[in-house]
């Protein structure tokens, strides 16, 4: 089912945990990016609290049903509740933060 | 119409029978083959319904499973509306004829950053498409992606890409889409369907909605621009392509009886043809229910088929006043032989009661259809319009070889009860019931106005009902001229002339 999966190791079961899932349709380019935008994302504004989860659509085309996907790269926050979709490359940092909440995060983190 | 123009079908883009009745007339055989056609119009007209039927149809009679791509309804609210129209959605899904995609395009849980592309619909309507070896497609309505998406030039570059990708496919599509300002559709799905557009609406008469489709566009293919009512029936939508009709229908030399030997007498002794039209008019009370009544008992009587469009009473009514005058109608309906429709003129507009008639006449098949009476749909629309449907009614039944006898109330003490109507060019044979009042009496007189191609008494006959049925006295003439009542029953007497001169003196 996964593509490809990703977490973050030695971390206390105690903290929040992002399940993200990134639905693509074939290695594009644009789904290359996504993905690394994904990861640099994760890693700085959620470190070892997330794990992430890559969707081949090409490859599981019945999955696109349960998120209710249509446009790719989509990716969606599985959890935390509630659900949280942000369609696109994932190129603007500040428009991912707002998609998953990380909006309060991100401004704690930075001085 | 299309008569003439088969000839030319080899040539002409191949369809897809869409098995809505009327529908595959109107368009001269379907939908565009492997292509898609957009149905436009506003909320509540029904463009859902219209597009579920082509595809549950094209799965059910045609062998061509379709998968259903809705975007505001949920499978559940499908299913239901599929049911309103005889189907069970979920059978069929189970039987794999059918395929429902729920895509939700939910606004409020979206964000978007970065470029993207509908890939992910693409996918799902591909893997759909081969789970059951798909041919039709309905997406309902793909404009509720660009409720959900504001990257608007994304949106419009996929959609242009996602037809042409469906013609790869080979696929039939319906593509429903609201209609806007002055455009067919609001986001302009126009641009991207070249090939057909059908445009369905509702317009209002009187209080009565009246459905009307017609086709805007049709590439490649001849189709009439007309508009064309149409109905949402529980056995789906019904397309009443009438105006298509003409007088080419046959002329039969056959005669048919009245049920009266008077009646026939008068005309010509031998009845009406076959396959005319009968107007029967008179003022309230003179018997024109039951001059229709006496037909229908004796084309029963032959064994053939009879409609009786009932606007006035229910068919409990009729048959009990029916019986009072000796014509027991209960026996036909309980032989299958004769059906009554009831129902209040008020009830639909024109338009769907010339539908609902068309639809029952289609299903009974009836050789005499009557309608009692023409002149309770005056209140239904404009003069034009009544005339309109009369015409279309009239020619309908004449193509098919259906005798129609029409009642028309006429307002007390006019002779030309058609006055309301004006359909009386359309009439073969008219017959015209009148009150005379006499020394304290009021006698019918029923005489023949018009019959073509026949030769009919001009003389007007005293008309009486009894528990004996209908009786046409032979028209007596006296030194006074017409004589009706006890007026003719006195100077008929053979000693009359103490009751001849009481009569003439008004007393009894």
């Amino acid at each position: 089912m996964t593509a490809r999966k990703k977490a973050a190791p030695g971390k206390a079961a105690t903290d929040p945990l992002y399940k993200l899932r990134l639905y693509i349709a074939g290695k594009t380019s644009r789904s290359e990016a996504a993905l690394s935008n994904l990861q640099a994302i994760c890693d700085t504004h959620l470190p070892g609290m997330y794990r992430i989860e890559v969707v081949d659509l090409l490859v599981n085309p019945q999955l696109a049903r349960g998120d209710q996907i249509f446009a790719v790269p989509t990716l969606v926050r599985q959890l935390p509740p509630p659900v949280k979709k942000i369609i696109g490359d994932l190129s603007n940092v500040e428009r991912v933060l707002v998609g998953l909440d990380l909006r309060a995060v991100a401004k704690k983190e930075r001085p | 119409m299309a008569r003439a123009r088969d000839g030319r079908k080899a040539k002409a883009v191949p369809k897809v029978p869409t098995g809505i009745a009327g529908l595959d007339e109107v368009t001269q055989g379907g939908l565009p083959r492997g292509r898609p056609t957009l149905v436009s119009g506003r909320a509540g007209c029904g463009k859902t319904v219209l597009g579920l039927e082509f595809v549950v149809r094209g799965a059910v009679q045609f062998g061509e499973p379709g998968v259903i791509v809705s975007f505001e309804e949920t499978p559940g609210e499908l299913c239901a509306n599929v049911a309103s129209f005889g189907f069970d959605l979920d059978s069929l899904c189970a039987e794999k004829k059918l395929l429902v995609e729920y895509v939700a395009v939910e606004r409020h849980e979206i964000e978007e950053t970065g470029e993207y592309n509908l890939d992910g619909l693409f996918v799902r309507l591909q893997h759909a498409i081969r789970t059951i070896g798909a041919k039709r497609i309905l997406l309902d309505t793909i404009e509720s992606l660009f409720s959900g998406l504001t990257n608007l030039a994304v949106l419009r570059a996929e959609l242009r890409r996602l037809l042409r990708w469906f013609k790869d496919q080979g696929v039939t599509v319906v593509i429903t889409g609201e209609q806007g300002e002055g455009t067919l559709t609001r986001q302009g799905l126009e641009e991207y369907v070249s090939d057909c557009v059908v445009n369905l609406s509702v317009q209002l008469n009187h209080h009565v909605a009246t459905r009307t489709l017609r086709v805007v566009k049709f590439r490649g293919s001849s189709h009439s621009q007309d508009e064309y009512p149409f109905l949402i029936t529980e056995r789906g939508v019904v397309v009443m392509p009438v105006t298509s009709l003409g007088l080419s229908h046959e002329a039969y030399s056959e005669r048919v009886s009245t049920g009266n030997d008077g009646l026939d007498e008068l005309l010509g002794g031998e009845g009406f043809y076959r396959g005319s039209t009968i107007l029967v008019s008179g003022s309230s009370g003179t018997g024109k229910t039951s001059i229709a009544a006496c037909i229908v008992n004796a084309a029963c009587k032959r064994k053939e088929k009879a409609m009786y469009f009932a606007f006035e009473e229910s068919p409990a009514q009729l048959m009990r006043n029916m019986k009072s005058i000796g014509i027991d109608l209960a026996p036909c309906v309980k032989r299958g032989l004769l059906r009554i429709e009831a129902t209040r003129p008020s009830l639909f507009g024109l338009e769907m009661h010339l539908a609902a008639s068309f639809r029952a006449i289609e299903e009974f098949q009836p050789r005499v259809v009557v309608v009692d009476p023409i002149t309770d749909f005056v209140s239904l629309g404009s003069p034009h319009e009544v005339r309109a449907m009369m015409t279309r009614l009239v020619d309908y039944l004449k193509s098919r070889g259906i005798t129609a006898v029409m009642t028309s109330l006429a307002p007390q003490r006019t002779v030309q009860g058609d006055e309301d109507v004006g359909i009386s060019s359309l009439i073969d044979t008219w017959i015209v019931v009148q009150l005379y009042e006499v020394a304290g009496e009021r006698n019918r007189g029923l005489s023949v106005l018009k019959s073509r191609g026949m030769p009919h008494s001009n003389k007007i006959r005293e008309f009486t009902l009894g528990d004996q049925g209908l009786r046409l006295i032979p028209a007596y003439r006296g030194a006074q001229g017409f004589l009706s009542g006890s007026a003719r029953e006195a100077e008929q007497h053979p000693d009359g002339r103490e009751v001849r001169a009481n009569a003439r003196a008004g007393q009894p």
